[in-house]
């Protein structure tokens, strides 16, 4: 069914001088969109020239809206020679296409040429006419919203959560045809812009699709990559979370409502009872979506070396053991919820925050990963291996979850690492179980009060209980009564990929916790090499796991959120990084110390020196306690000891709970305290107790995690700076061990923190969220984010930072000062978070999905590499502004750099660089413009690298 | 244990800059410079920072900054540009600062023609002044790019560069006294000139803009405020009636010295000297019309007017007594016509002579 795509140009500025005789340009403008093509007028020798064009009318397919973004050339008119092109804008027409999104697009945008970069800015105006259409065999999904973050949007609520949905197209990368041998470099980048976008559009309207099948209305925790895969092509792939939304009228927000009887909409965002009340305004409505997209492409030879390898990640296990079927059912919610989620193929969730009572238990991560060879993909309509590939991991993860006792998989993502022709596939998720009252159709909308549930308002501990069958456990862990509650039992360590829960009860502080590894291998072909990297995987797993729970033993904390591990493969290295918030979950026992183990204790030399390692742990622990201020109760003892009253557990809990003393002389013959025990008697070990000791400390005034919420601290500015900062090593020298590299990787990460810590000194305090820390990769460093917040501690400090409010400022600048080019441009905030402290988000206007390549033939005059990807990255920036401020928005949320791929070949003073970027671009408002400082925002994105392997 | 960085940057959606760093840039420093300073003024022991932590943060700011630099080039772009994402106040202080110039700089090259020439002997300057050739390139380009712009711009001088160049008034003054200075020449350079200050030329530049231009008669003219007023420069030859005619130069002398005594310490010395010294004033006067002479006219100020006065020890309150009484007797004189012009005249001289005077 047609709509009408309207266009008009409206005037160009800064244009770059195309003609030397006169310093100056003859511009006109062609605007494209599918096949058509329109032409402005020239507008002679201007470098600010005002076209003020008729409206542009395109008759097309909603199914053409969707896939193809509007494309608009600056040329400078030639009368004897060819026109020379200025540059181009791309302008993605989705947002016009939800009616409750962005209603134009109308603004200045940079005019980018993928030689050389931003030239100038050109004013256009966009607008649609969609007809309604009736046909139920459209391709077409318009109107279904979509969402980067990874919560439901808090100007809806979820009438439903519909679940998983995954999509992806193939293509052959344009990079690799045999035709770019004989076209330009940047007929070549526009070519590859241009299919990326078209493939994105498709996708997204692929998934719309499947989201229409389901009954849903938008999906939340959209996440979307490439996979570059050189010669076997160009993947396309994404996941996210179906939900059927219900948009909040702007007086029915939560805090405003006053009928809670009849409005759902406040018992799906009610504040947890005693949960603090600046925590909970925005705690809650955060999700976490993880993006979990993966078309990959590709035909796998054969069906090569498959290897899966099941770490779960909640206690010491990291058994490979699969699949035991679940014990009894504990509870009878189990089975209801089994129902709705059974049916589903993949019960997961990309979101990583959920509505209050949604979350019942966590199992613990769940994770699998897979070598699979590339091959190039022979029919781009065909792209069942890749999704062959990802539906088999999948099913692992599944299977994972459900040998945890879990039915769900929530903050799932998916990733890939490409070298070569051997690409590492992963995915991860944390097993949960869900209430089902949120998959169910009309369950949400019979009646406002909620009495369907018995653990209506499940206790704050609920979801530290575990899932799984008590005497049939997965994996050696050690169970105790619930430090809260004291009716169900929790692990003694909990790992997850989600956000900390708003209604989890928290002791102390939290921080970052990093693990990092480098293994070297071998330099090897095909087979031989996916079977060493396969043969590597399981050994790095263990090892990252063994790292962050001694880091997290050290700094006394009990539980990691946002876990997000990260193996990139080089062509002799393995990288792995993985990334978490520890805290100290008060409903979990208190961390043993370490205990250093020697095997052979005769020698009086090596007694001692365990001693003073001993000696330094625990002095270590002591400080921690302190900087992180976690002071449990000291009530371990008699808690285990105290008798349970029996009589409060469930019945069902009762019928097994025959052997329950068992398990309780389990966990005191083991002992509480120095449970954990490390043996230094190999060398390993001696390294690892060194890197433990010897992780630099934050400096005062520091805060870092990588989930929404730093825990333990909730009074926020609205001070945030995104940033995103790319190094590259190269390690020169080859030949190293893998101790040497250990020590290598984990300086450069440090040094790049205190590079951080350095540069933001004068925001003190803050907070460094990062976001998606995905660092690591060889030769193409991937970018982790980090925005940083700065809580208001210090007025003094926060004073001398504000500026006026922008707007206000700038109207005054304008009317002060003649400004021959008009208005000053809006502020945009950009934040890898889902929300901006202190703001209301009042309408998201759509997905930012944005793709450039840049390249350059003069790199030492473009300041070299530094020089260049410096200048990328900030037209980046300039240009996801300028696209957010078109749609009328002063803020994009839930920001991402996904890709950020940087070649050269500094012998041909030539580099190219491909930066892929999304988010929701929102319009908010301040909670009380009084007491809101000005913005200083800085939220950044770092991207270390790895080393290009060898040199 | 071999790791070098290759690649390292860092970018801030809100252009993150760091004013230190800034005028290390603007001084010409080199990174490596830069570094050793900030390592020397402590910010490492305050972070705990390493040196290649600073050396990495100044090669990020350094890189901001050059980026930066084509739009401070045209700085109403800075406001609407996109690039770059920077809070107003920020913008300013990035603009103030970077047309700021050194006033040991500035003097070298006040008056002189903003050639290539000049440029090419920018080194000098560099080696004489102590400020590093960069700077000194930057700031006389700064010197040379108001210059072009106002150059062909009608109406208030000082307005004009204000508006293009989004300066405060008090830079915004200096540069239009640059300005007037390069566009007439003045000499500035002379040995018996080296005791006076930027300011004080400045000053002067007011001055003379204010009355002596054509835009203190008709302010919609072109060139208004640089070109002294062709008329008035004739009609100053008027003026020569008080030198060369007897009886009015003994009645003026004779009225100043009537007001004049008991006031001043160094009455004598004026009763003396008081023929040389209207000869000197009017004279300057009577030249004005000769291009070389406008060239010339401080170093006139100086030789023939200060310097004799300064040898006799003249403080300067007898300095503003003398001028004002010489100014106002002349109106007295019946036989002379001439009071707006010759106020017009004196009134701008007094102004420089008393700016110019250091006791």
């Amino acid at each position: 069914m047609p709509g009408k795509l309207k266009a008009k140009i409206v005037a160009g500025r800064h244009l770059p001088v195309m003609d030397r005789a006169s310093d100056l340009t003859d511009a006109f403008v062609e605007v494209k969109f599918g096949n058509t093509t329109f032409k402005t007028d020239v507008f002679p020798k201007s470098l600010n020239p005002q076209w003020n064009s008729e409206w542009f009318k395109f008759e097309v397919d909603d199914e053409d809206l969707q896939d193809e973004p509007l494309q608009i050339t600056v040329l400078d008119h030639d009368t004897y020679s060819a026109n020379d092109a200025i540059g181009k804008v791309y302008i993605d027409i989705d947002p016009l296409l939800c009616s409750e999104a962005a209603t134009r697009i109308c603004g200045w945008f940079p005019i980018y040429d993928t030689i050389h970069g931003i030239r100038g800015e050109i004013n256009v105006l966009v607008k649609v006419d969609l007809f309604n259409d009736l046909n139920s065999f459209r391709q077409s999904s318009c109107g279904v919203k979509f969402f980067c973050t990874t919560s439901i949007p808090r100007c809806y609520r979820a009438a439903l959560v519909h679940g998983f949905v995954e999509e992806l197209v193939v293509n052959e990368d344009p990079e690799y045809q045999w035709i770019d041998r004989i076209r330009t470099p940047r007929a070549s980048n526009e070519a590859r812009q241009r299919l990326i976008s078209l493939m994105s559009g498709e996708l997204q309207r692929k998934i719309g699709l499947k989201v229409l099948e389901m009954g849903g209305n938008a999906v939340v925790g959209y996440l979307q990559c490439f996979d570059l895969e050189g010669e076997s092509g160009l993947v396309v792939r994404a996941i996210g979370t179906a939900c059927t939304l219900d948009k909040l009228t702007p007086g029915t927000a939560p805090n405003t409502n006053t009928h809670s009887n009849t409005a759902p909409a406040s018992n799906v965002f009610r504040p947890v009872p005693g949960l603090g009340s600046c925590r909970a305004t925005w705690a809650m409505f955060k999700q976490p979506v993880l993006d979990i997209s993966f078309p990959l492409i590709g035909v796998l030879n054969n069906q090569f070396r498959h290897f899966l390898f099941l770490s779960v990640l909640s206690g010491m296990g990291s058994g490979g053991s699969a699949g035991k079927e679940a014990g009894p059912l504990k509870t009878l919610l189990r089975q209801h919820t089994q129902s709705a989620l059974e049916q589903r193929e993949f019960p997961f969730f990309t979101l990583t925050c959920f509505p209050p009572g949604f979350l019942v238990h966590v199992g613990g991560v769940v994770s699998a990963r897979s070598v699979k060879l590339l091959d190039r993909i022979h029919n781009p309509d065909e792209p069942e291996t890749r999704d062959a590939w990802w539906e088999e991991i999948r099913q692992e993860i599944k299977s994972h979850a459900k040998a945890l006792g879990c039915h769900a998989v929530v903050g799932y993502s998916e990733s890939t690492s490409i070298c070569e022709e051997v690409c590492i596939l992963s995915a991860s998720g944390t097993a949960a179980m869900l209430n089902p009252r949120f998959m169910r159709e009309g369950c949400l909308d019979a009646g406002g009060s909620d009495h369907r549930f018995e653990d209506a308002s499940p206790p704050s501990c609920g979801f530290c209980h575990i899932p799984y069958d008590e005497f049939n456990m997965p994996f050696p862990a050690q169970l105790t009564y619930c430090y809260r509650c004291r009716r169900q039992k929790v692990p003694d360590v909990l790992f997850t990929t989600i956000d900390l829960p708003a209604e989890a009860a928290v002791t102390g502080k939290g921080c970052l916790i990093q693990a990092r590894l480098c293994r070297t291998k071998k330099k090897a072909q095909g087979e031989v090499n996916a079977t060493a990297i396969s043969n590597l995987l399981p050994f790095m797993e263990y090892e990252l796991h063994t790292q962050l729970m001694n880091k997290l033993k050290l700094r006394s904390m009990n539980a990691l959120f946002g876990l997000r591990i990260q193996i990139s493969v080089g062509e002799n290295m393995l990288l792995g990084l993985a990334s978490a918030t520890g805290v100290y979950l008060s409903a979990l026992p208190a961390p043993g110390g370490i205990q250093v183990a020697g095997k052979t204790p005769s020698d009086l030399n090596y007694d001692q020196h365990i001693a003073t390692m001993q000696k330094r742990i625990n002095d270590t622990i002591t400080k921690n306690k302190e900087l992180y201020n976690i002071h449990p109760p000291e009530s371990t003892e008699e808690l285990v000891g105290s008798p349970i009253p029996d009589r409060q557990r469930s019945r069902l809990f009762r019928s097994t709970s025959e052997s329950s003393d068992e398990l309780l002389e389990l966990d005191l013959s083991h002992g509480k305290k120095d449970a954990f025990v490390l043996e230094i008697d190999d060398t390993d070990a001696v390294e690892d107790i060194q890197s433990l000791l010897t992780d630099a400390p934050m400096p005062a005034g520091f805060y870092s995690c990588n989930t929404e919420v730093m825990p333990g601290i909730y009074n926020w500015t609205s001070g945030l700076q995104m940033f995103t900062s790319v190094r590259v090593y190269r390690l020169s020298n080859a030949n190293l061990t893998n101790q040497g590299l250990n020590k290598i990787f984990t300086e450069l990460c440090e040094n790049l923190l205190k590079s951080l810590y350095f540069k933001l000194r004068s925001m003190i305090p803050c907070c460094l969220f990062w976001n998606v820390p995905r660092s690591l990769s060889f030769v193409s460093p991937p970018p982790c984010l980090h925005p940083v917040l700065r809580p208001p501690h210090r007025s003094v400090s926060s004073a001398e930072r504000c500026s006026p409010l922008p707007e206000g400022r700038s109207r005054s600048l304008r009317s002060t000062r003649s400004m021959p080019c008009g208005a000053p441009v809006a502020v945009v905030k950009m934040t890898p978070l889902s929300f901006l402290p202190g703001t209301r988000i009042v309408k998201y206007l759509g997905i930012i999905n944005m793709f450039f390549i840049r390249e350059t033939t003069s790199l030492r005059e473009e300041g070299g590499v530094s020089g260049f990807l410096h200048c990328f990255i900030a037209e980046v920036f300039a240009m996801v502004r300028a696209h957010v401020a078109a749609l009328g928005g002063n803020a994009v949320v839930s920001y991402s750099m996904k890709e950020c791929v940087f070649m050269e070949n500094p012998n041909k003073n030539q580099a190219q660089c491909l930066i892929n970027v999304s988010g929701d671009a929102v319009i908010f408002v301040r909670e009380s413009e009084q007491e809101a400082t000005p913005p200083l925002m800085s939220s950044g994105q770092i991207s270390s690298t790895g080393a290009d392997g060898t040199t | 244990m071999r790791m070098s960085v290759e690649l390292d940057v860092f970018v801030g959606n809100t252009t993150i800059m760091d004013e230190e760093v800034y005028q290390f840039w603007l001084d010409g420093y080199t990174v490596n410079d830069a570094v050793k300073v900030r390592m020397e003024g402590g910010v490492l022991e305050e972070c705990e920072a390493s040196a290649e932590v600073l050396h990495s943060d100044t090669m990020d700011q350094y890189r901001t900054f050059q980026m930066c630099e084509r739009l401070l080039h045209s700085p109403a772009k800075l406001a609407n540009q996109l690039l770059f994402q920077i809070p107003p106040h920020r913008q300013a202080m990035l603009i103030e600062r970077y047309y700021a110039f050194d006033g040991v700089f500035v003097r070298e090259v006040l008056g002189k023609k903003l050639s290539k020439g000049t440029k090419k002997d920018l080194d000098d300057v560099s080696a004489k002044t102590g400020v590093t050739l960069k700077s000194c390139r930057r700031q006389f380009d700064n010197f040379k790019r108001v210059f072009k712009v106002v150059e062909e711009l009608k109406g208030p001088l000082v307005e004009n560069i204000r508006q293009h160049f989004l300066l405060s008034d008090q830079l915004a003054r200096n540069y239009a006294a640059i300005v007037f200075f390069a566009n007439n020449r003045f000499e500035t350079g002379k040995k018996k000139l080296h005791y006076l200050t930027f300011q004080d030329f400045a000053f002067c530049a007011g001055q003379l803009i204010s009355y002596w231009t054509v835009g203190a008669v008709d302010n919609m003219v072109e060139d208004m405020d640089v070109d002294l007023e062709k008329q008035f420069l004739q009609d100053l030859k008027e003026l020569k009636i008080l030198i060369t005619d007897k009886d009015l130069l003994d009645q003026h002398k004779s009225l100043v010295c009537t007001a004049l005594r008991g006031k001043t310490k160094v009455f004598n010395e004026m009763e003396t000297n008081f023929k040389n010294l209207s000869r000197g004033l009017v004279n300057i006067a009577v030249k004005l019309t000769n291009t070389k002479d406008v060239r010339d006219f401080f170093i006139d100020l100086v030789e023939k007017f200060i310097e004799p006065c300064r040898s006799d020890k003249w403080t300067a309150g007898d300095m503003r007594l003398f001028l004002t009484h010489y100014t106002n007797s002349a109106h007295i004189l019946d036989t002379f016509k001439h009071q707006v012009l010759w106020d017009r005249y004196m009134g701008v001289i007094k102004s420089c002579i008393l700016k110019m005077y250091h006791d």
